[in-house]
């Protein structure tokens, strides 16, 4: 169906500024947002030598409060949240009765409870899951509508949001969080991003969302800072080698497959899927998620055969890009767990020519 | 003989002289698709079926086939875009074109766009 006037689409409260500084806007998970600014290479860039700012205001905040909240969190997540003081954050997964993942997450220990962030995608059907799935006397609360959140990333992060907020982050690990004062609001400051770099994640009401936008983009002139679109999160997080829901892990993958084993916890009681879970981990998975640089030129794409060297599908690429720091490409797939050791030589099909390729151990840079 | 430059719906660009075209992607292609990085060009001596894709231009965002929008033979590739993909952003109607084909039989470019009827599509779309 097509819709004539205005856009269907969500928008998030800084919708008006991406415009301004002459952004593509896409539809992303049901949000106009800005995909890219200058170029995904200069915004990539900036990243890793600068500082950059994102509007990731479309994903999802939940928040669990009530005494069975840790009691759902620790029900319907692998990891174990009854580790978590309060300030400490943790990566974890939703998972189905399957071991498929359904969202990977963060979450945050709070003073009432705990705060959920999730991928844009998955929102609504997470919400459901946890609606459906909630302990007694646990509340489930929505805050996306009312929430803005700005991501500063790269090596002069730290300086800058100093700057901002007038506040010191010597003391804030990575994977915490404080909460800030500013114009009488409470804002909360995460050590956390999808980058690879030092970097925090700001949440605050939206009337301060221009605010602080403005305060970052000026006072982060003199380092060079640039707004960075989605393209630019997408290859920065590859070249971290972080997962990226619906490319590389979704319900039809298991945290173990995707090497998230060190994020699920065992002994921390029942909880969904850890059945399925605790079978594949005893008699071991078949196919896993690997990291890899082609040796020769061409780029990898979702969905493209992985072979081996003598030409054998093994696998698939869920993951790829031209890596802009190290001008190489790079990907990530599932491939057979007989060709999952770094060093192996595999191929990717591009097209109708196989390039050769190499599994490579950790990061990419 | 023809100088004058045509286009597709699929965003290609065409100049012939006599029975020998040039091929690139227009400027708003090239802003579309964002930094090239890799151009994948074909062989000369490839023959190619009008509608086919020949070339692959790179973005770090995605991949999109250039079609062929003439049957024939390639007889030049441009060779720079191996080691300068950006040429094709950069000055996508002139360094960075991207082959050369010797067209089967008799052009047969009458259903491409001239350019003012190229804006008008694009104004469209």
């Amino acid at each position: 169906m097509e819709v004539e006037g205005e856009s269907w689409l969500k928008k998030t409260p800084l919708n008006a500024q991406h415009l301004d500084l002459g952004a593509r806007m896409v539809d992303y998970a049901g949000y106009e947002m800005p995909v890219q600014y200058k170029g995904v290479i200069e915004e990539h860039l900036t990243v890793r030598s600068k500082v950059g700012l994102f509007d990731l205001s479309h994903m999802g905040e939940f928040e669990l409060t009530g005494s069975g909240a840790l009691g759902t969190i620790n029900f319907l997540t692998t990891n174990d949240a009854s580790s978590l003081d309060v300030g400490q954050i943790q990566y974890t997964c939703l998972v189905d009765q399957k071991g498929g993942i359904i969202d990977d997450i963060l979450v945050y220990r709070t003073k009432s409870g705990f705060l959920l962030v999730v991928n844009a995608a998955n929102a609504i059907k997470d919400y459901e899951w946890l609606k459906e799935n909630l302990q007694p006397d646990t509340e489930l609360i929505d805050h996306t509508p009312d929430l803005t959140l700005i991501a500063v990333q790269g090596p002069d992060s730290a300086t800058l949001t100093e700057e901002v907020l007038n506040i010191s982050v010597d003391l804030l690990k990575n994977y915490s969080f404080i909460e800030v004062q500013y114009e009488g609001e409470n804002l909360l400051l995460s050590r956390t991003g999808y980058t690879g770099e030092d970097g925090f994640e700001l949440y605050f009401p939206n009337h301060l969302a221009n605010k602080l936008w403005n305060e970052f983009m000026e006072q982060g002139e003199k380092y060079g800072i640039a707004p960075i679109g989605l393209a630019a999160r997408d290859t920065l997080r590859l070249e971290a080698r972080m997962p990226l829901y619906g490319n590389d892990i979704s319900s039809n993958t298991t945290p173990l497959e995707a090497g998230l084993g060190r994020f699920v916890k065992f002994d921390k009681g029942d909880f969904i899927g850890k059945e399925v879970l605790e079978l594949q981990k005893e008699q071991g998975v078949t196919r896993k998620l690997i990291a890899f640089t082609l040796l020769d030129k061409g780029i990898p794409r979702q969905g493209y055969p992985i072979l081996d060297a003598e030409g054998k599908e093994i696998g698939i690429v869920t993951s790829g890009t031209l890596s802009p720091s190290l001008k190489k490409p790079i990907g990530m797939g599932y491939v057979e767990l007989d060709y999952a050791k770094a060093g192996t030589e595999i191929q990717v099909q591009i097209r109708k020519k196989p390039v050769k390729a190499e599994l490579i151990k950790g990061r990419f840079l | 003989m023809s100088e004058k430059i045509l286009f597709t719906k699929e965003h290609e660009w065409v100049v012939a002289k006599g029975n020998i075209v040039r091929i690139g992607i227009s400027d708003y292609a090239q802003n579309e698709l964002g930094d090239v990085v890799f151009v994948d060009l074909p062989a000369v001596g490839d023959r190619v079926e009008e509608g086919e894709g020949f070339a692959a231009l790179e973005s770090v965002k995605a991949v999109s086939d250039v079609y062929a929008p003439v049957s024939g033979e390639i007889i030049a590739v441009n060779e720079e875009l191996e080691d300068s993909p950006e040429l094709v952003n950069e000055s996508p109607l002139d360094k960075g074109w991207i082959v050369e084909i010797e067209i089967d039989g008799g052009a047969q470019l009458g259903d491409l766009m001239n350019e003012e009827e190229y804006k008008a599509f694009l104004k469209e779309a």
